[in-house]
């Protein structure tokens, strides 16, 4: 009989408490993941009872409440705090988002789960390792392509050709997609995954760019793009409000139209 | 002290930085033949020009009749006269070019009917030498500097820039006055890192987080202005801090004065549009530091809106649906997201919040760190450059116009890039690194890292922010700033009370902040010591004692040297160029700065 054994690290204990202090009125209570690369140990959830008047609407007001003021150790990305630099994506209450975006409010329930994005390796805490996800953004090489000599003022575009990037050109690379994706996470180093392919056609679709063909020869391969099954979790979850799946399928598309 | 070894790379410049102005010089580098490496503490398209909003300014005349020389009289006159007109003049005569390259890499912007790139309204910038407002900021919706940043950082991997992401640069790696490097730690496997070049390029960002509120990312920490400081290099103009009249109420996230530029305006509680008061010929387009001194002075004269009469409304109400839809639609989400409103039907809660630092490391406008040696102001700082918002160039001087900034990223980007062509030769020998250079690199990363005081980062970081939110605001007198320079003086005493509780060299993000924070504090310092000492008002720099400008007296760029060790400022002075860098446009002379 096959026997199974989950790799190093996977097995999640219980990790400490952190109770509220006792003046708290409002009380969530938020279990977080925790790992320490540098340490012997598994990977454990610490649960913070956090008063909720002491912090701002969102889940990243509360994990920099608990970073200042509970547990300086937890470790976490963020940037802009605004929803544009695509650092603090991370797994809350089982969706995939932004932590500055989301309000604490919209995750049902008492507790509140937070975790890394799924299925990445996991570098400490709630930050993954992202190289992977970089490096299939990379392959889609994302620039304008031209051979025509440049022209002096700018190349024009009309505003019809403009608007075909909108709903692609926002992407902030925060991998919430991607890692939401079922595909991905079965065949996360030969499928391209729903953000770099969202580029890709965002390359393809631009009225400048003179590499169409190139571009979608790269991508006719039973793994880069044909590994979506329009799952659509991309859709579901990206903080954007961007349709990922609907610019595979534009893909796919083209690809058919080149051919018949 | 824990025996630290250093991982060695050999360049011939190492960018520090990744945002539009890093992005763009460790481009321009590449391009030269010059070996690059570019590091930065967050992966590029995550650095903080990608919250630019309303765009990039450029002559370009896409809506009408512009000239460069237009564009520098509003940049000159926008600064309040500090600024530089020499690099003024570099600024606003390369910037169409900037933006041809920038669209010609791919940038999305928006477009006119005849397909060019759309141009809109911004303040301080009009036609024919401020006769009336001109669209002149060149955009992409209202998210110009995502499309930017990422458009950027495409092609920079389409070029042979060596990026090293999330390396936390920690010092300048220094030589007799000569700069050779820098030193870096790599946050997700602990190892520290000592980059050799034969140039360093500071491309770090502003210093926003030394306030409590700000539209500025958490990472905007200054640790370019922290690394010279610390290399005992000046600081300049730092008393200059630029307030951004639209940040939302509570959140501090921005809102471009793009909206302003596309018909949006502010009302007080009475539902008056103020502005047409203080401005009467530009009104809600004047420059920021008017629109934020104008609600400040609405605010405390009662007529703030409300519960507690202390903010004011930006409306965008009366706009076309569908022109918001398609021009400010990143802005419309925030406001919903941050302030819960649907701008379509009710105004935004917004206040004047901290936004750009005008000053910082001083350069000439080849992009080289200059400082003040005896006699001689220019003096190049061999090894160093600075660019964008970390760098004083000095264009912006007093005052940034909206839009500016970006177009300085990449004219200065691209100088800086050009300068190292001329003047490096790739792959040339470089003298040997000795221990004693970055002794003291290790010395205060061990400091930090084993800090056991009673004082946590963040505590002692929240009492810095109030104190410059409160002291060093919009408006300033000798008795805020006099408390300002008490209050910084007793966070930097309990400096060395600080507790850090994370002892891990892997993403230790608890070490990582209180480096931040220790970049911060000096520049929060030079800022409340430049304010003190200046005794007029200019630009940014509102003294309620002094609420005139003093051309005799202060026509001179601050220059502030920070000890570390006991935290006292020096203070010297430059003199603002008054001159220009060709013959194709005259100095122009200060006068009354009314719109």
């Amino acid at each position: 009989m096959v026997q199974l054994a989950l790799p190093k690290n996977s097995r999640v204990q219980k990790g400490k408490h952190h109770a509220a202090p006792a003046s708290a009125t409002k009380v969530k209570t938020f279990k977080i993941y925790r790992y320490d690369p540098e340490g012997t140990e598994n990977p454990r959830w610490d649960t913070y009872d956090v008063d909720l008047e002491a912090c701002g609407p969102m889940v990243l007001d509360v994990l920099i409440h608990i970073k200042n003021d509970i547990d300086p150790t937890l470790a976490f990305r963020r940037s802009c705090r605004e929803g544009v630099c695509g650092s603090c994506a991370m797994n809350i209450g089982g969706r995939n988002t932004l932590a500055c975006t989301h309000g604490h409010a919209e995750v049902p329930g008492k507790d509140c789960q937070i975790s890394p994005l799924p299925h990445m390796p996991v570098i400490k805490d709630l930050i993954p390792d992202m190289s992977m996800f970089y490096a299939q953004y990379a392959s889609i090489e994302p620039w304008l392509h031209t051979t025509t000599p440049e022209p002096q003022t700018e190349w024009r575009q009309s505003p019809e050709d403009r608007e075909k990037l909108d709903g692609l050109y926002e992407c902030i690379l925060c991998a919430c997609c991607s890692t939401s994706c079922p595909s991905y996470w079965w065949n996360g180093d030969k499928y391209l995954g729903p953000a770099a392919l969202l580029h890709a056609y965002r390359w393809l679709i631009d009225s400048r760019d003179e590499a169409t063909g190139d571009r979608l020869d790269e991508l006719e391969d039973p793994f880069k793009l044909y590994r979506c099954h329009t799952i659509m979790n991309c859709a579901q979850v990206c903080p954007k409000g961007l349709n990922p799946a609907k610019a595979i399928g534009e893909i796919k598309k083209m690809l058919v139209d080149r051919v018949v | 002290m824990a025996n630290y070894q250093f991982i060695d790379h050999k360049f011939d410049v190492v960018v520090v930085g990744a945002g539009g102005s890093g992005l763009r010089a460790a481009l321009g580098c590449a391009q030269a033949g010059l070996k690059t490496a570019c590091i930065s503490k967050v992966f590029p398209t995550r650095s903080h020009t990608v919250a630019a909003q309303g765009g990039i300014s450029a002559s370009l005349g896409n809506m009408g009749e512009d000239d460069w020389r237009w564009h520098m009289y509003d940049t000159v006159k926008g600064s309040d006269w500090l600024g530089d007109q020499d690099a003024i003049e570099y600024l606003c005569r390369n910037a169409p070019a900037a933006v041809y390259e920038l669209e010609h890499w791919g940038v999305p912007f928006s477009r006119t009917s005849e397909g060019k790139i759309y141009q809109r309204a911004f303040g301080g910038m009009t036609k024919n030498f401020g006769e009336a407002p001109i669209q002149r900021t060149c955009a992409a919706a209202d998210r110009t500097g995502h499309a930017m940043l990422h458009t950027m950082y495409g092609q920079s991997l389409a070029h042979d820039t060596e990026f090293f992401i999330e390396y936390f640069a920690l010092d300048l790696i220094m030589d007799e006055g000569v700069c050779r490097g820098v030193t870096a730690w790599k946050l997700d496997d602990g190892t520290l890192h000592r980059f050799q070049a034969q140039q360093v390029i500071l491309a770090t960002g502003g210093y926003g987080r030394a306030y409590f509120s700000a539209t500025s990312a958490h990472t905007c920490t200054g640790d370019g202005g922290g690394m010279a400081l610390r290399a005992g290099l000046p600081l300049q103009d730092m008393e200059f801090v630029q307030f951004h009249p639209t940040g939302i109420y509570g959140a501090g996230c921005l809102i471009t004065e793009g909206a302003r530029g596309e018909g949006g305006y502010l009302t007080n509680s009475e539902g008056e549009r103020f502005m047409e008061r203080y401005a009467p010929s530009v009104k809600d387009l004047a420059p920021r530091d008017m629109v934020s001194r104008a609600m400040t002075i609405e605010i405390r004269e009662g007529r703030g809106v409300g519960p507690k009469k202390d903010h004011i409304f930006l409306h965008l109400d009366h706009l076309d649906p569908k022109m918001l839809a398609e021009r400010l639609p990143g802005i419309s989400e925030s406001a919903k997201i941050f302030a819960g409103v649907d701008v379509t039907k009710e105004p935004i809660p917004v206040l004047p919040t901290v936004h750009y630092n005008m000053g910082g490391i001083p350069t000439n406008f080849y992009s080289e760190v200059v400082t003040r040696l005896g006699d001689d102001p220019d003096k190049v700082v061999p090894g160093l450059m600075a660019v964008g918002e970390a760098a004083c160039v000095s264009v912006h001087g007093a005052n940034r116009l909206g839009s500016n900034s970006l177009i300085d990223l990449v004219v200065f980007g691209r100088s800086a890039a050009l300068r190292c062509a001329d003047t490096i030769k790739a792959g040339a020998t470089q003298p040997e690194l000795k221990p004693a250079m970055t002794d003291g690199h290790l010395a205060r990363f061990d400091k930090f890292r084993n800090a056991s005081g009673g004082t946590t980062t963040a505590s002692l970081r929240l009492e810095m922010q109030k104190a410059m939110q409160e002291d060093a605001a919009v408006f300033r007198t000798t008795d805020s700033l006099a408390s300002g320079v008490e209050r910084l003086a007793a966070v930097h005493a309990k400096r060395p009370d600080l507790k850090v509780s994370d002892r891990g060299m892997i993403w230790n993000t608890d070490l990582l902040e209180t480096l931040e924070f220790d970049n911060l504090v000096g520049q929060a310092i030079t800022t409340v010591a430049g304010a003190f000492n200046r005794t007029e008002s200019r630009g940014a720099h509102a003294h309620e004692d002094f609420p005139d400008r003093n051309d005799e007296t202060w026509m001179k760029h601050t220059l502030t040297w920070f000890d570390d060790a006991t935290g006292k400022v020096a203070i010297d002075y430059r003199p603002v160029h008054s001159y220009t860098l060709t013959n194709d446009i005259a100095y122009i002379p200060p006068k009354a700065r009314v719109y």
